[in-house]
């Protein structure tokens, strides 16, 4: 069964299309990168695809579950990550592993487990009891990438996940990731580094709300004659009619 | 005579009553009609600095000029002669796109027709909005809007504090585009940025990681000092390949870089025979190796790791 699957998807505002008749399946256990410049219609349809968001038409599924049907199925079923919403900066690390886990069902003993396992893997153990806020950025990110997978989602989405840190962390987050495929978790993910697209399986690149292309990153470089995604991205989103105003 | 001079200059604050440093002992130059750029991850100092050079903050000690002016001493003439772009946008959003530029023309002086050619060429893109309230414009152009306000008295040097960051890549490039653009009028541009690939863009860089200074030169200079030869490696199973790399002896670093990874190695070329020989017999398909020359995030990473090495030998 495919972790994602969506055909023709459509969400319309008024007489404004923000997602155009958009179809792509998704592999159980691959990183798919959603790229896109801003106000290309990547935000709609990740609210779509995460049940926030009732589509005007078209078909999708979500780790198995109709977008109409069972939204609040899918809500159980993903987890989600952003680096402008993530953690609760003044709660500590425990309080914040304890209020997502409760808010995905876990039980005491599992949220007891998870805790310890999280923060040993982290190598977190004394500041358990730190508030968040006072973490340095790469270890938010970290963390918030863990605490998004506390209920061992079949999905996870993560939107704009990495600003701002130094290339190493950047690299260790992107391990995590790979880890987390590698156990089978589907990962989607937007970013504005071109260079991170390259860590994907497949990218897709959404221009004026319909997907322009959608390959491996290298079949894209071959296609479009270019030697990074980078300037696979510029030829394509340059086209773009509609601005973000 | 330099546009900007720092020298040893130190900034430290106290959060929580504990005592952090935001900046180490930093001294560098900066060419007039230079395109500088300051890069590095969040929480680096890169925003200190600025403030610092801006007049808006007091160092704790060393001593900065800007137009050989000292920035405690003559910060009134300071704040004549620059442009300062906040990393927060920081223009009133109940104001007009108009209202703004021309609050910002008047404070100087000036108007918007007579410094108009030095900002047509950004303003022109968002003038179609004048009447449209700052807060009410998107990211991409509340950034013109800001450089527009920057520019709009005629600075001599222009002070960029993360402009690119969480903007697309097309609106990155644009950016980049336009600051070229201003290079030819002669004005002095400091920019800094978390995206190591606008290293490139610059004329001269300035790496910097938790206050200090990693390295400054040209982009290409300071890619011609990465200390080893570097490897890209690739398997059809790229994350065991990572594992297993990172799990050999020989391997001094190995970092995933999109669908390769980089390697250095401990030792001589020839251990890469013995990391080959060892990888096969782990049942690796597809085992390629392949030289390259290091790139700016490479010699960032060295110099981190290096300057973490250096700093703990110390104490």
């Amino acid at each position: 069964m495919k972790a994602i699957s969506v055909q023709n998807l459509t969400k319309q505002f008024g007489s404004f299309t923000a997602v155009d008749h958009i179809t792509f399946d998704v592999e159980q256990g691959e990183i798919f990168g959603f790229l896109g410049a801003n106000g290309a219609g990547k935000t709609t349809a990740m609210r779509m695809l995460c049940g926030l968001s009732m589509p005007t038409s078209g078909e999708a599924t979500v780790a198995g579950f109709d977008l109409y049907k069972n939204p609040e199925k899918i809500k159980q079923s993903i987890g989600y990550m952003s680096q402008k919403f993530s953690l609760y900066e003044d709660l500590t690390i425990r309080e914040n592993i304890r209020f997502y886990g409760g808010i995905y069902g876990l039980s005491n003993s599992e949220i007891k487990t998870k805790t310890d396992h999280l923060v040993s893997s982290l190598k977190l153990e004394d500041k358990i009891n730190s508030l968040v806020k006072s973490l340095p950025l790469g270890w938010k990110q970290k963390l918030s990438f863990s605490v998004a997978m506390i209920h061992d989602p079949r999905i996870v989405f993560l939107d704009e996940p990495t600003g701002g840190v130094d290339p190493i962390t950047r690299r260790e987050f992107w391990t995590m990731i790979f880890e987390a495929a590698h156990r089978g978790t589907t990962v989607f993910v937007t970013t504005h580094y071109m260079d991170e697209a390259e860590y994907c399986n497949r990218v897709s690149i959404m221009v004026d709300g319909q997907i322009a292309a959608l390959g491996a990153p290298l079949e894209l470089k071959t296609k479009y004659t270019a030697k990074d995604m980078g300037e696979v991205f510029l030829q394509l989103a340059r086209g773009a009619k509609r601005g973000d105003d | 005579m330099n546009a900007v001079e720092i020298k040893n200059i130190k900034k430290t604050f106290t959060v929580e009553k504990s005592s952090v440093t935001a900046l180490h002992d930093i001294s560098f130059q900066v060419k007039k009609g230079e395109l500088f750029g300051l890069i590095g991850p969040d929480g680096a100092g890169k925003t200190t600095l600025f403030r610092i050079l801006t007049t808006l903050m007091l160092a704790n000690s060393g001593t900065a000029s800007v137009d050989g002016y000292d920035v405690v001493n003559d910060y009134k003439e300071i704040r004549k002669r620059v442009g300062y772009m906040p990393g927060r946008f920081s223009l009133y959003p109940d104001l007009t796109v108009e209202e703004n530029l021309s609050f910002f023309a008047t404070l100087f002086n000036t108007s918007i027709e007579e410094n108009y050619d030095l900002v047509k060429d950004i303003y022109v893109q968002i003038e179609k909005f004048k009447t449209r309230k700052a807060g009410a414009l998107s990211g991409g152009m509340k950034q013109k809007l800001a450089l527009s306000c920057a520019l709009i008295h005629k600075p001599s040097v222009l002070f960029l504090d993360e402009p690119t960051t969480g903007v697309d890549a097309v609106s990155r490039r644009e950016f980049w585009d336009l600051l070229h653009h201003l290079q030819q009028q002669k004005i002095t541009i400091l920019v800094s940025t978390p995206y190591m690939d606008e290293a490139s863009l610059c004329d001269r860089v300035a790496l910097i990681q938790d206050g200090r200074i990693l390295d400054i030169d040209s982009p290409k200079g300071i890619n011609n000092k990465f200390k080893h030869a570097l490897w890209s490696a690739r398997a059809e199973d790229m994350y065991k390949l990572l594992t297993d790399l990172k799990a050999q002896p020989e391997v001094n670093s190995c970092y995933p870089f999109g669908q390769e990874h980089h390697v250095t190695l401990k030792g001589g070329d020839e251990n890469l025979n013995t990391i080959g020989a060892r990888l096969n017999q782990l049942g690796h398909a597809g085992l390629k190796f392949e030289k390259i020359s290091a790139g700016i995030e490479d010699c960032f990473m060295e110099l981190m790791v290096n300057k973490t090495q250096d700093l703990s030998s110390k104490t």
